[in-house]
């Protein structure tokens, strides 16, 4: 969508807060806690349908005409915002929601104890890629998003439905925000400044790849996990270091990412 | 054609504080020597914005500054106010010199992403430097004056109107570099970079040197921030930092190089009054005040006063 959201990570921390808080409150009740998962899932659906339509159609589809830069700083005004209003909801003390996380135990591989929990994130994140790209791909909403994107004068003009797609794409793209950070929050105490760090992170991520490129998202992130953990293991003050020095790196040789499309130039 | 008002409006600016100085409270002059400091940075971030570019990193050589400034009186014990500044601008600026071959290259976005990424570095280094006391920074040597260490209710106004004559004197030199055929090529990147090209000039080139003079003004505005502020740390580099300095350019508006120093002491204003009346909550007010200008004043608090002078 062209679209550098800062308050992505707020998405994020959102996600956790209520996925934390909403479990809790669910194995409070004494339900279940197998169905925690689902609670999890629930918690981000609500919040990301709840506020990621409010801002698309309350003010970013306002200002789509504008630069790119501008919509950057329209976002981060956004984030600044988000991240008092959850402090106002939550407060500031930390959720600790650990039932998920224990519930399934952990596997015995090479004699060293993984929780199946990190599987399972591991196996929803490739899942949820999957999906999408699939759904981008090979679907006829997917393609028509890409038109809409390349070219929304002309995807209007052919009678497609560009404000839905705007309204559904960044609903979605928040969704999937919600989605990773109600399914960390079993495995960390949720705290603010939760989406301050997510986000740089995964600007990282994605600058690496190339903004827009799903399968350079996906190397991207594996590159900034990989290189963040080997750091941690071998020289771990350097940590905070090593993400943006690759980053640098790579837009040092690619200045646009590793997987980044041809753009035309206007004359 | 108009004349020229602007070095007109400078000198008044500084000699209004230099007289009016020694009555106004301590606290006040501080917001307004921080407003200098951060003014400097502002006024660099205009120059880049002019040719379409936004610097998500300007952090770097506002820390970058401050550190150098902060080092030359831990290791050479010299507290000089204007050294502290012109050291700070020097070391900003030969930073930049460096960076600036990658980063001229780079436009839009990945412009803002990569000085980021760079800033973050300088932050992560210096988290990790136990020498240069880590999270905690270290405490900056009392300014002085030309080797003379002023009275203790003097320092603040001595330092205000020193900073302030080198802040509004960096404005009027950028005042004479906006009127250079290099200055005025930035627009014209901004509207169409090929065409520049056409025209045989070199975009990267007018760039490269836009950025280490952008890098000079923040580094200058560090190395007066940390001689005001008496301490530095890390948190200079973060990229919240860059976000207010971004703020602050986007409030005051590209249209002249007053308004930088009018936005940085408006932001100041604010973000004192937002900590004043809601400790918990100034960061949504400041989000707020930021949403509001970007939509109802996307030009800055300086085009209020244009349009009324066209009106006249």
């Amino acid at each position: 969508m062209k679209i550098v959201n800062v308050a992505h990570g707020s998405f994020y921390a959102l996600g956790a807060y209520a996925g934390a808080s909403l479990t809790g409150a669910w194995l409070a009740k004494g339900y279940p806690p197998a169905l925690s998962y689902a609670v999890l899932l629930g918690a981000a659906f609500l919040v990301s349908f709840l506020v990621a339509p409010l801002i698309e159609r309350g003010l970013l589809r306002f200002m789509y005409a504008r630069d790119e830069v501008v919509i950057l700083l329209i976002t981060y005004a956004l984030f600044l915002i988000l991240e008092d209003v959850i402090k106002l909801v939550w407060g500031v003390n930390p959720y600790f929601v650990a039932e998920p996380y224990a519930l399934m135990g952990s596997l015995q591989l090479a004699g060293m104890a993984y929780p199946i929990y990190n599987f399972f994130i591991v196996a929803l994140a490739a899942a949820l890629g999957i999906g999408l790209a699939w759904m981008l791909h090979a679907t006829r909403v997917g393609k028509l998003l890409v038109a809409v994107i390349h070219d929304t004068e002309v995807s209007r003009a052919m009678g497609i439905n560009v404000d839905r797609y705007y309204l559904v794409t960044f609903t979605v793209g928040a969704l999937l925000a919600a989605i990773a950070g109600s399914f960390t929050a079993p495995t960390v105490s949720v705290v603010p400044g939760l989406g301050v760090d997510v986000i740089v992170l995964s600007f990282a991520v994605v600058v690496i790849g190339g903004l827009g490129s799903l399968p350079g998202a996906a190397l991207g992130a594996l590159i900034v996990g990989l290189v963040r953990s080997i750091c941690v293991h071998h020289a771990p003050q350097l940590e905070l270091f090593v993400i943006y020095f690759v980053m640098a790196l790579v837009l040092a040789f690619r200045p646009r990412g590793l997987f980044s499309l041809a753009e035309p130039r206007k004359i | 054609m108009k004349p020229d008002r602007i070095p007109l409006v400078l000198g008044l600016i500084l000699a209004s504080i230099t007289t009016a100085g020694p009555w106004l409270p301590q606290w006040f002059l501080f917001i307004l020597t921080l407003s200098f400091a951060t003014g400097l940075v502002a006024l660099g971030l205009m120059l880049l914005l002019r040719a379409g570019l936004v610097s998500f990193g300007q952090a770097l050589y506002f820390c970058a500054g401050a550190y150098a400034a902060g080092a030359l009186g831990r290791y050479l014990k010299v507290g000089d106010i204007f050294v502290q500044m012109a050291l700070g601008g020097a070391a900003a600026a030969a930073l930049a010199l460096i960076l600036g071959f990658l980063l001229a290259r780079s436009r839009g976005i990945f412009f803002g992403l990569l000085s980021l990424a760079l800033s973050m570095i300088l932050y992560g280094l210096l988290v990790k430097s136990e020498a240069l006391g880590s999270t905690d920074g270290f405490n900056i040597l009392p300014s002085t004056l030309f080797g003379i260490r002023p009275g203790a209710g003097w320092v603040r106004y001595l330092v205000v109107v020193s900073g302030g004559a080198v802040a509004l004197g960096c404005a009027a030199l950028v005042h004479r570099y906006l009127r250079t055929p290099l200055g005025r090529l930035a627009p014209a990147i901004k509207d169409n970079e090929i065409r520049v090209e056409y025209m045989g000039a070199s975009a990267r080139q007018a760039i490269h040197v836009m950025y280490v003079i952008a890098a000079a003004l923040a580094g200058v505005g560090g190395g007066l921030a940390a001689t005001t502020v008496g301490h530095i740390d890390p948190d200079m580099a973060y990229w919240t930092t860059s976000g207010e300095f971004i703020f602050i350019t986007i409030l005051a508006g590209t249209g002249s190089v007053v308004a930088p120093f009018i936005g940085a002491f408006i932001f100041g204003a604010i973000h004192s009054a937002a900590y004043d009346l809601s400790p918990n909550t100034w960061q949504m007010s400041l989000g707020a005040a930021l949403l509001l200008l970007i939509v109802f004043l996307p030009d800055g608090l300086w085009s209020l006063f244009t349009r009324r002078w066209q009106r006249s």
